[in-house]
């Protein structure tokens, strides 16, 4: 009997808490089917009105595609430098591997403001501000470190047994990379992939210092949309990212189990 | 013994074989990192010692002036006065919405318990300007909560635009973090102890501040670490909640190097957070070997 008055309680609170966390996700959700002309809760009206207008929006749809294309190219580099990079560190373990793994893993200990400042004042000496090739390298700064990390635990975990089998039989090393390793690292390059896309498509803060008038992101256009003016439009972009992030997240459930991924 | 002398070459050989093949691995992820990282952070540095000349001008030289001129100038101290403050307000309002969830989750199982971790994560997939965009909606001067306040008969604050909006936008953004922290440490909370509490008669308020809080200590260390140096260096939600009345460090950074284009002066103050960080981390292992010891 003394216990139910406090459970009763503490489920209260946490139900009023999770709703303060989730509040504003949800509510995206709603107002990107208001009728109104500026933003407001709950609207006075309904309608598909801000779809459209995401869909006439020049401006926003080119900085999708750049965002899309970005992210793609940047996801695959990742996966081309971080896969070796991986093996080098974990398989044959040179001497400061391990100190190496912390270099490579560092910018994600830096805050993005600073960083993203850091790179500017490079670059900019560079010609490399607002160019595709920037962003890029821009990117890959952040994308690598998670990258990295992921295909180093999975490959880490891996037993060494069947690479052994298969040079003992005789198989060129590279051919046991290819045949055995790679394979068996399925599950992490699924999840190495996954997570760099993320990354690599909702970066707002670095970008913000790469981008310019004539090459800009998705996420800085929306930062830059909702610094300027209030109105639904951006609510009806966010439901779109949230359902894209949510389409990624599923394919690597599907895969491979999202803690199995991401809780390792 | 001549297989002994054989085998000799052939293991130094493919030593050094290794050696070479991965330096070639490493060679892609070391070059990204060097422009990407390591040249700009030390640039960043120098930099903070160069001169400023007027309309975004930088003379090369070492001088100490960007430095001294943020301990004697009022604005900038109160500046940072403000930031420290303001980051420890919000990293103490995100520990006190976070721990009653962090110990329910602790206490939660099976698929129940799943469920709600990847409602505390799904947040952090969402970028942070769509979750400070939803604020500005529930916060807006006809917004929501405002109703609900006016509501209940009174009158409702001002809840956007000033330092109000951006602490209760960075505690909701930075829930996932403390929350995933605390439960990080929360290892060591064992029902039975609690139940052992109980028993021998301890009310749930003493049983809570004798048993529970000493043994979660480590969680809340943790979780407040994180959380301070994501507040100080946060910007994209004190930038747009802020509505430029609110001056915090990361978004006079981000002013001085693109509205003002002072690259010295921005280097200096991007500095003087890693310097907080430092201090923060400093901090932290101390008051961890308290607890620990």
């Amino acid at each position: 009997m003394e216990e139910n008055p406090t459970s009763w309680f503490m489920r209260v609170t946490v139900t009023i808490l999770f709703l303060f966390l989730l509040a504003p996700v949800l509510l995206v959700f709603p107002i990107s089917f208001s009728g109104d002309q500026v933003l407001a809760f709950p609207p006075s009206s309904w309608s598909l009105r801000w779809y459209e207008a995401l869909l006439g929006n020049t401006v926003m749809m080119s900085a999708f595609l750049t965002s899309l294309g970005l992210a793609v190219v940047v996801t695959i580099l990742s996966l081309i430098i971080a896969i070796p990079a991986s093996y080098a560190i974990v398989r044959l373990k040179v001497t400061g591997s391990e100190f190496l793994f912390n270099l490579f893993t560092a910018p994600l200990l830096l805050p993005t403001i600073v960083l993203g400042l850091a790179i500017l004042i490079i670059f900019a000496s560079m010609g490399l501000l607002a160019t595709f090739t920037g962003l890029v390298i821009g990117h890959l700064v952040i994308t690598l470190p998670y990258a990295l990390r992921v295909l180093s635990v999975s490959l880490g975990n891996l037993n060494l047994s069947c690479e052994e089998a298969a040079s003992s039989l005789g198989a060129k090393p590279l051919a046991v990379f290819r045949k055995v390793t790679l394979p068996m690292m399925a599950p992490g390059i699924v999840a190495a992939t996954a997570l760099c896309f993320l990354v690599s498509f909702d970066e707002v803060v670095i970008t913000l210092f790469l981008t310019g008038p004539r090459m800009t992101t998705l996420p800085v256009e929306l930062f830059h949309h909702v610094e300027s003016q209030a109105d639904p439009l951006v609510a009806s972009v966010s439901v779109l990212l949230i359902l894209m992030t949510l389409a990624v997240v599923m394919i690597v459930d599907r895969t491979m189990g999202l803690t199995k991924a991401f809780m390792k | 013994m001549t297989t002994a002398t054989f085998d000799l070459p052939v293991v130094a050989q493919k030593s050094s074989n290794t050696v070479g093949i991965a330096v070639a691995l490493l060679l892609p992820i070391a070059l990204v990192n060097a422009i990407g990282f390591i040249l700009p952070v030390l640039n960043l540095a120098r930099m903070s010692f160069n001169e400023a000349l007027p309309g975004g001008g930088i003379a090369e030289a070492f001088t100490a002036a960007n430095w001294t001129g943020l301990i004697q100038d009022s604005f900038y101290i109160e500046l940072i006065t403000n930031s420290l403050m303001v980051s420890l307000g919000i990293t103490l309002a995100t520990l006190l919405v976070s721990y009653p969830i962090a110990l329910y989750l602790h206490r939660a199982s099976g698929a129940w318990r799943t469920f709600l971790t990847v409602l505390v994560i799904s947040p952090l997939l969402t970028s942070a300007v769509v979750r400070t965009y939803g604020w500005i909606a529930l916060l807006a001067e006809q917004g929501p909560v405002a109703n609900v306040i006016a509501a209940m008969g009174f009158q409702p604050p001002r809840m956007m635009f000033n330092t109000t909006g951006v602490v209760i936008g960075l505690t909701e953004i930075l829930m996932p973090y403390m929350i995933l922290s605390l439960m990080a440490g929360f290892g060591r909370l064992d029902p039975k102890v609690e139940e052992a509490a109980r028993t021998l008669g301890a009310t749930p308020f003493r049983t809570f501040w004798r048993v529970i809080l000493p043994l979660t200590l480590p969680g809340i260390a943790l979780g407040c670490l994180l959380c301070f140096v994501l507040a100080i260096s946060s910007f994209i939600t004190p930038k747009l909640m802020g509505g430029g009345r609110v001056f915090l460090l990361a978004t006079e950074i981000y002013d001085q190097a693109i509205v003002t284009l002072n690259w010295p002066l921005a280097a200096t103050l991007s500095m003087l957070v890693l310097i907080i960080f430092g201090a923060a981390l400093a901090v932290y292992s101390r008051i961890l070997r308290m607890i620990e010891g």
